[in-house]
């Protein structure tokens, strides 16, 4: 392209429009700009308003004195010095590193076992991990409602298993048998939510090991637990990460689940911005709160695709 | 084999993967179950069993609310997911075909940052830039209902029907391409001719997968949504959240059977497809 002088590829371009290449690149290039670029950098722009008073000048920084930038801060002032959105965005990551460790802890012996069963099965297993995916996700965190509920199946097996007692231990739960609006449902949601995204990438993981690495550990003495611990975990390292992340990082900002099934004492950033958009109709604050929101994400997500690019990598 | 050195038998062991499976499928499908379950029960208490009734599906017959929302979901469903197949085709097809381009980085980032990015910003985002195009232009184009709602819809349903489609393009022999090439045919005919048929099975899951992902949104539809235009998942949440409501069980069992007959069908329907693609090219292959 940089080869041809300025006129030609003026020229390139008209006729390329009409042309397959340019439209192919050019069509879904145009909408994504259009539709996710510019309403992003809108959502900036908010952030730096005042109430009422949104301008376009507002994202470009002028050099007029210290008040005006100020002001013009001021949604993230108030974001760092209000104890609210702190909480909240700490809570937000509490609980989202709580239910991916639920996950792992479930979903590893899950998977591992999947892989580990005979390979006529697997199809059929791995069927049955996906098609909950089918069934409406909104309907699947309400039957948890139910479940939880005074009365509610699950409710009552933990009440007969005496585990509510260790629930309050660990402060999951205010009360013995009160299970619903806790910290302990909201991550029952989020994990049931979330499991089949832990297991897939781990079951694609662990499918591919090769087994004589184990049969040569059992020869050189070591225990099928060592074997495991020393051979199996290391080598499904990508697996966990990647598994890890595509659950904690949705999490984050989940509203629906925390709305449906989490209580006052669980506060999530996602609330929090629905909160300031539709009861407070605060719509500058709501784009400070999404702009911080999607910086906590940035970092799980440069892990994620660092992982994700050193499997392709060993892949080749 | 050696003998088994472990603290635990070999037999244990299998007896734990197994009890860990069945737990693990338990857990899984024990919601839906109780869904389903529970819709037939007598008792307005959702949490006891107060005898057999379908009162809930004659009531939900008449339910207007429901039904609106349900016809509009369904419209919504269908015309997001055909238009996000299309982008996604043309967007998959731009990152598996042309390696080297302007912004090719920009532009992967942006296919599948909605994956990532929570769904309030999304919905947050998009009502923003509509109120701001409204507010620069004074008119009610951008009215908020349908159009709105499908708007929202196809920029999440266009970044998983990219990844899947992606995925497939990424599976395919490159040789039957450059094969249709050297025999003469133009970049159109050979992405009609070979390609498109060859994705086709992928085009129909991600055609599904986005159905299902419309109908089911709550968050984005909940910014995009105006006066009159209330999708079902819209209904079903605000039910939902004021408690437990034996109507929104009816609804979910009927939902849960669609869904089940599709992919029942869907799924055989791709079988047969796939072992006639084999059988065809196993034919070729001895012709050869």
């Amino acid at each position: 392209m940089s080869l041809h002088s300025p006129s030609h590829r003026m020229s390139c371009r008209l006729a390329g429009l009409l042309r397959g290449r340019s439209a192919v690149i050019g069509i879904p290039y145009l909408w994504l700009l259009v539709f996710f670029a510019a309403p992003f950098l809108i959502v900036l722009n908010y952030s730096l308003s005042e109430m009422g008073a949104v301008r376009p000048d507002n994202l470009m920084v002028a050099g007029d004195g210290m008040l005006r930038l100020a002001l013009k801060y001021g949604n993230y002032l108030t974001l760092f010095s209000d104890d609210l959105y702190f909480t909240a965005y700490v809570s937000s990551l509490k609980f989202a590193a709580i239910t991916t460790a639920v996950c792992l802890v479930v979903g590893y012996p899950f998977a591992y076992f999947m892989a580990r069963a005979r390979a006529s099965l697997q199809p059929a297993l791995l069927m049955g991990v996906m098609l909950p995916f089918w069934t409406s996700f909104l309907l699947r965190v309400y039957a948890w409602k139910g479940l939880l509920d005074e009365g509610g199946w699950v409710s009552q097996l933990l009440i007969a298993t005496r585990l509510d007692g260790l629930l309050v231990a660990l402060g999951m739960i205010d009360t013995a048998g009160k299970f619903m609006n806790t910290p302990f449902s909201l991550v029952i949601g989020m994990a049931y939510s979330y499991l089949p995204f832990m297991i897939l990438p781990l079951y694609a993981n662990l499918a591919k090991l090769d087994l004589r690495l184990l049969e040569a550990a059992a020869d050189l003495g070591a225990t099928r637990f060592k074997a495991f611990w020393l051979i199996t975990v290391p080598l499904s390292r990508a697996g966990i990460v990647a598994g890890a992340m595509l659950v904690f990082i949705p999490c984050i900002g989940e509203y629906v689940i925390p709305e449906l099934l989490g209580g006052p004492r669980t506060l999530m950033i996602g609330k929090v911005l629905w909160d300031e958009f539709f009861s407070n109709n605060d719509w500058p604050m709501a784009s400070s709160v999404a702009v911080v929101l999607v910086l906590l994400i940035v970092v799980p997500l440069a892990i994620f695709s660092k992982v994700q690019a050193e499997a392709r990598e060993q892949a080749r | 084999m050696k003998a088994d050195r472990s603290f635990f038998g070999a037999r244990f062991a299998r007896n734990f993967g197994r009890g860990w499976l069945s737990l693990g499928y338990l857990f899984l499908y024990l919601p839906i179950v109780t869904l389903v379950l529970y819709s037939f029960n007598q008792s307005l208490q959702p949490t006891r069993w107060g005898g057999f009734t379908l009162d809930w599906y004659v009531k939900l017959a008449s339910d207007h609310e429901i039904l609106d929302g349900l016809w509009l979901s369904l419209k919504i469903a269908f015309l997001s997911a055909t238009a996000s197949v299309t982008l996604g085709t043309l967007a998959a097809f731009t990152l598996v075909k042309y390696r080297r381009f302007r912004g090719r980085t920009l532009f992967s980032g942006m296919v599948s940052a909605p994956l990532v990015m929570p769904e309030v910003i999304i919905g947050l985002s998009l009502l923003l830039m509509l109120v701001a195009v409204q507010r620069a232009t004074g008119s009610n184009l951008v009215d908020r209902g349908l159009m709105t709602i499908w708007l929202g819809h196809l920029l999440l349903g266009m970044a998983y029907a990219t990844v899947v489609v992606q995925a497939r393009l990424l599976d395919l022999n490159p040789q039957l391409e450059e094969a249709a090439m050297d025999l003469g045919a133009r970049p159109h005919q050979v992405f009609v001719l070979v390609t498109l048929p060859l994705i086709l099975q992928a085009l129909a899951s991600a055609w599904l997968l986005t159905f299902s992902l419309s109908l089911d949104d709550v968050v984005v539809s909940a910014f995009l949504s105006g006066p009159g235009s209330t999708t079902m998942p819209l209904v079903i949440f605000s039910r939902a959240r004021l408690g437990l409501n034996p109507s929104v069980n009816a609804m979910a069992t009927v939902i849960i059977a669609i869904v089940a007959i599709c992919v029942t069908v869907g799924s055989l329907l791709i079988a047969r497809a796939e072992r006639r693609r084999a059988a065809e090219i196993s034919a070729a292959q001895r012709g050869a």
